[in-house]
């Protein structure tokens, strides 16, 4: 794939996503409401004090910061990655027709949805956030390394799905796996409550995972929590699970492309 | 030049029955077998069978999306399975039954993506849309999004699809399935002008036999796996087409018939259809028959339609 291609497939997907508006518009509302909910929560559990190392406003800012990941990572669908329901109703063979990976051509897609995302639920959540609570606000300086670590993070929520996708091809119904994918994500992510609230023996195990990449580590950069070295260490595990990542589901998709019996007429 | 070879093609499936609560019984079901297939530059080849003749599995193997069990198979010079990729910059391809358009976006987004996928140069893909716009008459919902447009036109814009960037070879599955007459005309028109005047192979598979008749010279009969049939049209129906229906309508409703080598297969007051074997008694012997007993007001002779030769011919 030229990376024209890549760029040309990835703005039309962007602008694909900005039509559902209802849809963005109460995925929005939702998003936010979570926040309030979960800003709450921790606050309760901090109960005046500190956390484990982390502020009121840390905890705050961790809230509505990871209400914002969700659509930009994937935690909860695979947006834009249809390959899935495709191979369940056969319209994978379109894909196949097609003279262009398929690894490639819904990366390419999931980088443009990615986009409106951060636009259009990620940055919404945190300022209503703001309206009611104090916010952590980190060094303007630390903000590329954050962006990079975003990018990181949501292009392994990609290769996650990806792999997801494929297993259509062996199971049938990729809605099961979907469900397991979702729930152990949005846990060892830092959806559910920050890693560092998990009991010290399962939180080593939920930072070696690609999960904690996702979201953990990124929103830990923008609140500062890490040193120099530590940010940089999150960065090459991001980039670590990513390669793994994307090397299996490229594999898998070989041995998948094989194998395959496409279904149906 | 052969632009499709097929060589003694087998495909088999296994299919897993239930057989008890936990058990599974394997099956092994023969989907295609010792299929021979020569389809040469420009010809315009349809491949018609009933549901589960083993059609689509035969498309999917020339196209490389599915590997044959035996047998060889070369499609435009390129083993497909191997060479998919390259294979599909030569190929277009159009679904009755799935869309490669982006469903939410206008129509001419679709296009635009496609030049980059393609690699079509601008200029040539400007004059291709051009003539495409034209030909298929899209120019009223070039700019409307994909999911809003009637079936018809959504045809018209796949098709427009499968040949922006001048393929050697376009696979049609079944392309008319739902439309209307008017829209089934549009569509054939379009293929038979693109095929008489470019020289593009089409493989159209159908279950629509006005599609056959209207279009393809040539008809290959798929049945259980095999090639029962591959020659044209005109000698299917000279070989299966010997049947012949006389209406008649006499002067009075009278009881059926009676006539040596005749079946009377409808009656409606007066009118009688008779059907007989054109091998054995002419019409005008027929109606002489016909005449000696009772007096005639009309006649008018039936020619079968492929649909029903097609169908006598699966049941034999």
């Amino acid at each position: 794939m030229t990376p024209r291609l890549f760029i040309e497939v990835a703005r039309r997907s962007f602008r694909r996503s900005s039509t559902y508006r209802l849809a963005t518009a109460s995925a929005l509302f939702t998003n936010t409401v979570f926040g309030f909910l979960r800003a709450s929560v921790l606050l309760f559990l901090a109960n005046g004090g500190d956390l484990r190392g982390m502020s009121e406003s840390d905890l705050v800012t961790f809230a509505f910061l990871s209400q914002g990941f969700i659509a930009v990572v994937g935690i909860f669908n695979s947006g834009p990655l249809t390959l899935g329901t495709a191979i369940k109703s056969g319209d994978v063979v379109i894909d196949l027709y097609r003279p262009a990976g398929l690894q490639q051509w819904y990366l390419a897609q999931w980088v443009g949805d990615a986009g409106f995302q951060v636009l259009a639920r990620g940055v919404l959540p945190l300022l209503a956030g703001a309206l009611v609570y104090e916010l952590t606000w980190p060094d303007l300086l630390i903000l590329p390394t954050f962006a990079l670590s975003l990018v990181l993070a949501s292009l392994l929520g990609f290769a996650l799905r990806f792999l997801v996708a494929l297993s259509g091809f062996w199971v049938f119904d990729v809605r099961g796996v979907d469900a397991i994918v979702t729930l152990i994500s949005g846990l060892f992510a830092g959806l559910v409550l920050p890693l560092n609230l998990f009991p010290p023996a399962l939180e080593d195990v939920a930072r070696g995972l690609p999960f904690s990449g996702m979201i953990q580590l990124p929103i830990e950069i923008f609140l500062g929590t890490r040193s120099g070295l530590e940010t940089v260490w999150a960065l090459v595990f991001q980039m670590g699970w990513l390669a793994a990542l994307l090397a299996v589901g490229f594999g898998l998709l070989r041995v998948a492309t094989r194998r395959l019996v496409v279904q149906g007429g | 030049m052969a632009v499709i070879e097929l060589e003694d093609i087998e495909k088999q499936y296994v299919v897993r029955t239930r057989a008890g609560l936990f058990r599974r019984e394997r099956q092994i079901v023969q989907a295609v077998s010792a299929v021979n297939l020569q389809v040469n530059k420009g010809e315009m080849v349809a491949y018609v069978g009933p549901n589960g003749a083993g059609k689509s599995s035969t498309i999917k193997m020339i196209t490389g999306i599915l590997q044959p069990d035996g047998g060889r198979i070369q499609v435009l010079g390129m083993e497909p399975m191997r060479q998919r990729v390259q294979l599909t910059r030569k190929l277009g391809v159009v679904f009755g039954t799935r869309s490669q358009l982006w469903i939410d976006l206008p129509l001419q987004d679709s296009f635009a993506l496609l030049r980059h996928l393609y690699r079509v140069e601008e200029t040539r893909f400007k004059r291709n849309l051009d003539e495409l716009v034209d030909r298929l008459d899209l120019s009223t919902f070039l700019d409307r999004p994909v999911r809003q447009l009637s079936l018809g036109q959504r045809m018209r814009g796949e098709l427009a699809a499968a040949f922006l960037h001048d393929p050697d070879l376009v696979v049609l599955d079944e392309p008319t399935v739902g439309l209307d007459v008017v829209a089934k005309y549009a569509v054939r028109s379009f293929l038979a002008d693109i095929n008489r005047e470019y020289g593009t192979t089409v493989l159209l598979t159908t279950h629509d036999l006005d599609d056959v008749e209207q279009l393809c010279e040539r008809l290959v009969i798929i049945d259980e796996g095999r090639v029962v049939l591959d020659g044209s049209l005109g000698d299917f129906k000279a070989r299966f087409g010997f049947e012949r229906i006389v209406v008649v309508d006499l002067e009075a409703a009278v009881e059926p018939l009676e006539i040596d080598g005749v079946d009377v297969v409808e009656r409606n007051g007066p009118r009688q259809h008779l059907r007989f074997d054109r091998r054995e008694r002419s019409a005008t012997d027929v109606l002489a028959a016909v005449a000696a007993q009772h007096s005639i007001r009309d006649v008018s002779i039936a020619e079968p339609t492929i649909e029903e030769l097609i169908h006598r011919f699966y049941l034999e």
